[in-house]
């Protein structure tokens, strides 16, 4: 835990506030390799994990610092891992491996425009889908998506608790844009802080079955050397944790890893909402877009338009109840993205009449500036 | 069976896995894994400070037989995990199990640069000179001129010779065995798990199902005497001509060298990191 003055009034930019965020959650685990604009994750680390006696190390490739953080979280440390698009693209192996063994673990994407090495290094919010199916196979994720440098403090630490309560990897999506954008914030002291730590087994080592499925269904975490011997393997495996080929046992096992997202799906489903109580037309928007889309609102109002807006922070699960409802009850939507439409297609997914909707994308490397999205709220209000 | 035998597996082997394991009749897989059970015996290492960790193939089914902290990672990134676990907890004894296609293929890059990072990790390479899982497709190790499911013209590519990689990338210590060579083996691993630094054993293995088939020796004896016609000890090749070594491999330590280990380097940094924060504030 970082020891902090009671007021904490820093100038930090996103990337530094997500060192903070992570150091303050308990992270004392970090591998990474140089890619920007996520680079200043690790740098920073660099100087503040070992002075907190964490582990800091830059490895050889993304591959190996994901595979490194897993390695990390088995002996009980809380780890993460940062990288930008193309890195995020090569992490895809091992996060699959921390999906099916459920280990607990934190990766940041700062997203650039992409395909490929793309637009070094553009603002983008291309990697939304790639960050819920990137790996392989049916697998259960939570995705986070932060919009200011405060945003990038507290949502790492959520990050961290979804982690360690749920045993599932969790990404966070940032862009450049709110990455590189410094601005003067003050933090919550540790005592304020909610940290959660994984449930570790208290039973004699005889009596430990390591994927025993409970109310949860998330089975308590034994650490490497702490006595409870037990196997780990990317193979589906039964609750002992050997691999089995067996239908019954593969079927309860992935019906598990979705039932305890399922089951921790209110307090996994994290939205902000601004003026939507009278809303006719609203903005589902996330990360930095989103930051613009609230100024844009509040144009809107000063010019007479109802508008308002819903900030997704959790991507996946995607929120669909509080998606619902917005949608039912405004006139119009607008989906705002750095993107071809990857949120928009789960918004249409849930709505009714689809014919409410409208989309403004670009991906041509600029962020989408509050100007643009007033323009749209007034021809959306217009055509009505 | 010799009372020792049943001694070391009772105290060793996972009682409640599902035998019999995987690998075929006569595969070399089995002497390995006995090798490494004798060495962690005798140097007395404690059950819950061992961690074995594996990639993918025939080699990466050992952990789940063996009773300590065992990990099954995915292909050719066993060490990427191994790194994780011996840096968060350097106290545990980490012995890394791979292939030829896992260590130097796939998981290629990974291996040389953990030898250069010396991280106190032991790594047991089973070198059977072809992917044995996936049906007998050349490897990084399949000798040329040989044949293979995916050279079945003959193999055009020339091989690595894993021991010497691992002496270039700057591993601490370097051994070469094999699986007909059990005593020698047997000293290898134990040396291995001891040193301070990353240690690599190369352990020539028969996979006469999907290796040995293909190139006249379509049996575990043929293949073990290939190991034993054509492995020479490094003291006895040193007295001999290149032409005598031709097609010959050597076999025992190809360098045992002290340098700074990363862990204890690490310590320093720790410090250091320390005194800057005392003094910013």
């Amino acid at each position: 835990m970082t020891t902090k003055k009671a007021t904490n009034r820093l100038l930090l930019q996103g990337n530094e506030a997500i060192v903070e965020g992570a150091l303050a959650a308990g992270c004392r685990f970090f591998a990474g390799y140089p890619i920007t604009p996520a680079s200043e994750i690790s740098e920073v680390l660099s100087v503040r994990l070992p002075q907190e006696g964490g582990i800091f190390i830059q490895l050889e490739d993304e591959i190996a610092s994901m595979g490194a953080i897993i390695g990390a979280s088995l002996t009980g440390l809380k780890s993460m891992t940062a990288t930008s698009s193309p890195g995020f693209s090569l992490m895809q192996e091992n996060l699959g491996f921390a999906c099916i063994t459920e280990v607990p673990c934190v990766v940041v994407n700062v997203m650039r425009a992409g395909p490929s090495t793309g637009l070094p290094t553009r603002p983008s919010q291309g990697d939304v889908m790639q960050a819920k199916w990137g790996t392989h196979g049916d697998h259960p994720i939570i995705v986070l998506a932060v919009s200011s440098v405060r945003d990038c403090f507290d949502i790492t630490i959520t990050a961290f608790n979804f982690s360690e309560k749920y045993r599932v990897p969790v990404i966070i999506l940032s862009d450049e844009m709110v990455s590189h954008t410094r601005e003067i914030v003050t933090l919550p002291s540790a005592k304020e802080i909610e940290i959660i730590n994984r449930h570790t087994p208290t039973m004699p080592p005889e009596w430990y079955i390591p994927y025993e499925d409970n109310s949860m269904g998330v089975p308590s975490m034994a650490a490497f050397g702490d006595g409870y011997r037990h196997h780990v393997t990317g193979l589906i495996h039964d609750i002992r944790g050997f691999p089995t080929q067996n239908p019954d046992e593969i079927k309860a096992f992935m019906e598990r890893l979705f039932r305890k997202i399922a089951v921790g799906f209110s307090e996994i489903q994290l939205t902000k909402s601004f003026f939507l109580d009278d809303a006719e037309v609203a903005i589902i928007a996330y990360g930095s877009v989103a930051r613009f889309a609230r100024q844009a609102v509040r144009e809107a109002r000063e010019n007479g338009i109802k508008a308002g807006l819903l900030q997704l922070i959790t991507l996946f699960p995607f929120p669909t109840p509080v998606v619902k409802k917005v949608l039912k009850r405004c006139k119009a939507i607008l989906v705002p993205e750095m993107n071809l439409g990857q949120i928009w297609t789960e918004v249409s997914m849930v709505s009714e009449d689809n014919s409410k909707l409208h989309q403004y994308n670009r991906i041509d490397g600029q962020s989408i500036t509050p100007q643009e999205i007033l323009n749209q709220l007034i021809a959306i209000n217009e055509s009505d | 069976m010799p009372e020792e035998i049943t001694t070391l597996i009772h105290k060793y082997l996972r009682h409640d896995k599902k035998f019999p394991h995987v690998w075929c009749p006569g595969c070399g897989n089995g002497i390995v894994l006995g090798s490494i059970i004798r060495a962690i015996d005798k140097l007395g290492l404690e059950k819950d400070n061992i961690v074995l960790v594996s990639g993918i193939g025939c080699s990466g089914r050992m952990p789940v037989y063996v009773d300590v902290n065992t990990l099954h990672t995915t292909h050719g990134r066993a060490l990427t995990f191994a790194t994780g676990v011996k840096l968060a907890k350097p106290s545990l004894n980490v012995i890394v199990v791979m292939g030829d296609g896992d260590a130097t293929a796939i998981g290629g890059n990974h291996f040389i640069h953990a030898a250069r990072r010396n991280i106190n990790l032991t790594a047991i390479i089973i070198n059977n000179h072809i992917y044995g899982m996936t049906g007998g497709q050349h490897s990084p190790t399949t000798p040329y001129g040989n044949y293979a499911s995916t050279s079945p013209y003959s193999n055009i590519e020339h091989s690595f010779d894993i021991a010497e990689l691992a002496v270039t990338s700057g591993a601490s210590f370097v051994g070469r065995g094999t699986v007909y060579h059990v005593q020698l083996l047997a000293g290898l691993m134990e040396k291995a798990i001891q040193k301070r630094g990353f240690s690599v054993v190369e352990v020539r293995a028969n996979c006469h199902v999907q290796f040995g088939r293909r190139n006249n020796m379509s049996d575990a004896v043929t293949m073990m005497q290939w190991f034993k016609d054509n492995a020479i000890k490094i003291e006895n090749a040193a007295k001999m001509t290149p032409k005598e070594l031709e097609d010959k491999f050597t076999i025992g330590i190809l360098t045992d060298i002290h340098k700074p280990i990363y862990t204890q380097e690490y310590e320093k940094i720790l410090q250091k990191a320390q005194l800057r924060k005392e003094t910013k504030k």
